[in-house]
């Protein structure tokens, strides 16, 4: 994916929009103190997309929801996540409330219970134009009508509340307002699991479109493979809090190195018109909870190459091939 | 909300319905059931005219025909056991003496490979995975002929889908019931089922095996469809 910029980077250090580094993030709870993000680091270039993906539980809502500091109180947070050089996670309230949705700018994953039922559409775009950008109330609406144009809402639309727009559009009227102050990064988390695929498949278009026309990066939290395939210029599997494979997108599902990743790809039904009548062949048994780890290598009691070795240490995230892999064994480049 | 539809489900036949959201689908699961009343229409469950069926004798069809939802957090009773929940249709149903449903409830959780440890706890207690695998054991309860599935699948994980998917596979082919897969995931239709119908807007706008509608699909509707499924 080309993207425009609309202006070019004068170095490797202005690209990077998001930097996180050895991010943790730790919860008290009656078993000891656990983390559901166990040392996690990545980077984002303006005008990418990078995709968290796993199941349930492996970490990346908890991790994309740390960024803008959306986790509940209890949440143990630390790390570094830079964003273009300024450390959020070291931000004083008032200074990370500036930050958010004017730099970084967070989409739903449930436009329902995201949106104010209350508040008709066109005022709850507004209302972050007039906090960030302190418009006044002529300026706001005109603006918000021609985001509305943007993300291809209809302007009656601007006076509807959110439970008279459809899935889709509600979506769209989250995108919206995500974009609104101009952030330099947009976070969503599963922004298309309650939509049908054409929906998603239109959302796909617009947030490509966006990305394009603003150099805006992306990251997406996502369980949804076949999504995050269409949008993700890189993929990074988590499991069990960690990062075990990390790499371009078409290189990680064309051939997986990681023995989950593969289980994964393993587990989808087979493409349309493959016409395939064998089962398939899920990952067996379930990911471990954070308080039940096995020793060493998270993955070994499901992994169908795992030997002694894998009992002994948790594998570290080395790079191989142009890609990163935690794995004393991974599968071959074929 | 629907609009003349009609298609016929043989024994060990799985129909796939597909469509948008909006498109009717769990409506169509509801009225098959007759959790909701056809304002007209003829609704034929093992050659019995079901809306002429007077209450009585269609709670005893109804044990015929169960559903699975795709949400097990709010099908299954908090307040039960894993093994109360799985016999309660037996009961209801008056099937079987008291003293043999746990035995039954065993014999369920095992055809859902599900073990006895599970028996004694609360739905609260188990995986997502669980939860729909006991969904499912409750609803083979009664040996029904029809088994509706409405998203069931869709809340799961990919390799927890995948596991389900299996199993359901197995089931069906091994007992010869009659499926009504509704979903909004073609490809796993596509890989599932006999036949598809593709519903649009409450209205069956075209039917067939997976491979021909995949390849040559006639509506507007299935070629939306099929194309954002294969981007």
């Amino acid at each position: 994916m080309s993207a425009e910029f609309d202006s070019h980077p004068t170095s490797i250090k202005d690209a990077r929009v998001l930097q996180v580094r050895d991010l943790f993030v730790r919860f008290q709870k009656n078993e000891g103190t656990f983390a559901a993000v166990d040392g996690i680091s990545f980077s984002i270039e303006r005008g990418e997309t990078l995709g968290l993906i796993g199941e349930s539980g492996c970490g990346k809502t908890t991790t994309a929801l740390s960024l803008l500091r959306l986790l509940p109180p209890d949440a143990r947070v630390s790390g570094r996540v830079e964003l273009s050089g300024q450390d959020l996670l070291a931000l004083p309230e008032r200074a990370l409330a500036r930050v958010r949705g004017s730099q970084i700018a967070m989409v739903f994953h449930d436009p329902l219970t995201a949106l104010n039922p209350v508040l008709r559409v066109g005022a709850q775009i507004a209302e972050g134009l007039r906090a960030h950008r302190a418009l006044d109330r002529r300026s706001a609406r005109a603006s918000t009508l021609e985001l509305l144009r943007r993300v291809g809402l209809a302007a009656e639309n601007a006076d509807r509340h959110p439970h008279q727009l459809s899935g889709g559009m509600r979506q769209r009227a989250l995108i919206a307002m995500a974009v609104a102050c101009g952030p330099t990064i947009l976070v969503a988390d599963e922004p298309t699991s309650a939509l049908d695929p054409v929906v998603q498949a239109e959302i796909v278009v617009l947030l490509r479109s966006l990305q394009r026309e603003r150099g805006i990066a992306l990251l997406v939290a996502t369980h949804d493979l076949a999504f995050a395939a269409r949008l993700c210029d890189r993929l990074a599997v988590l499991y069990a809090g960690r990062i075990v494979e990390h790499a371009g997108a078409t290189e990680l599902l064309a051939r997986p190195r990681h023995p989950y990743t593969a289980g994964l790809l393993r587990s989808l039904p087979p493409p349309l018109g493959a016409g395939s009548d064998a089962p398939l062949e899920p990952v067996a048994g379930s990911a471990p909870p954070p308080w039940a780890l096995p020793s060493g290598c998270r993955f070994r009691d499901r992994c169908p190459r795992a030997q002694e070795d894998c009992a002994g240490h948790d594998p570290e995230l080395v790079g191989i091939g142009g890609r990163e892999v935690a794995c004393f064994h991974p599968l071959e480049a074929s | 909300m629907l609009d003349r539809i009609s298609f016929t489900l043989q024994p060990g036949e799985m129909l796939g319905i597909v469509g948008e959201s909006g498109s009717g689908k769990s409506t169509l699961a509801r009225a098959v059931l007759r959790l909701l009343e056809p304002a007209r229409g003829r609704l034929r469950f093992r050659g019995r005219d079901l809306p002429a069926l007077p209450e009585r004798e269609l709670r005893a069809v109804r044990r015929e025909m169960q559903i699975v939802f795709q949400d097990p957090g709010s099908s299954l009773d908090p307040r039960m056991t894993v093994a109360s929940i799985v016999a309660e249709p037996l009961a209801v149903h008056r099937l079987e003496r008291r003293s043999r449903r746990e035995e039954s409830a065993l014999r369920l959780l095992r055809a859902v490979e599900l073990g006895p440890e599970l028996l004694h706890r609360y739905p609260h207690e188990l995986s997502g995975g669980q939860a729909q695998r006991v969904a499912l054991a409750r609803a083979l309860a009664t040996e029904p002929a029809l088994l509706v599935l409405d998203e069931a699948l869709s809340a799961l994980d990919v390799s927890l889908q995948a596991q389900m998917a299996n199993l359901l596979r197995n089931l069906q082919r091994s007992l010869a019931i009659a499926c009504l897969f509704i979903s909004h995931d073609l490809r796993l239709a596509a890989y599932l089922c006999n036949r598809i119908g593709v519903l649009s807007r409450g209205a069956l706008v075209e039917i067939g095996r997976p491979a021909a509608l995949v390849s040559d699909p006639r509506h507007p509707s299935t070629r939306a469809l099929v194309a954002a499924t294969r981007a």
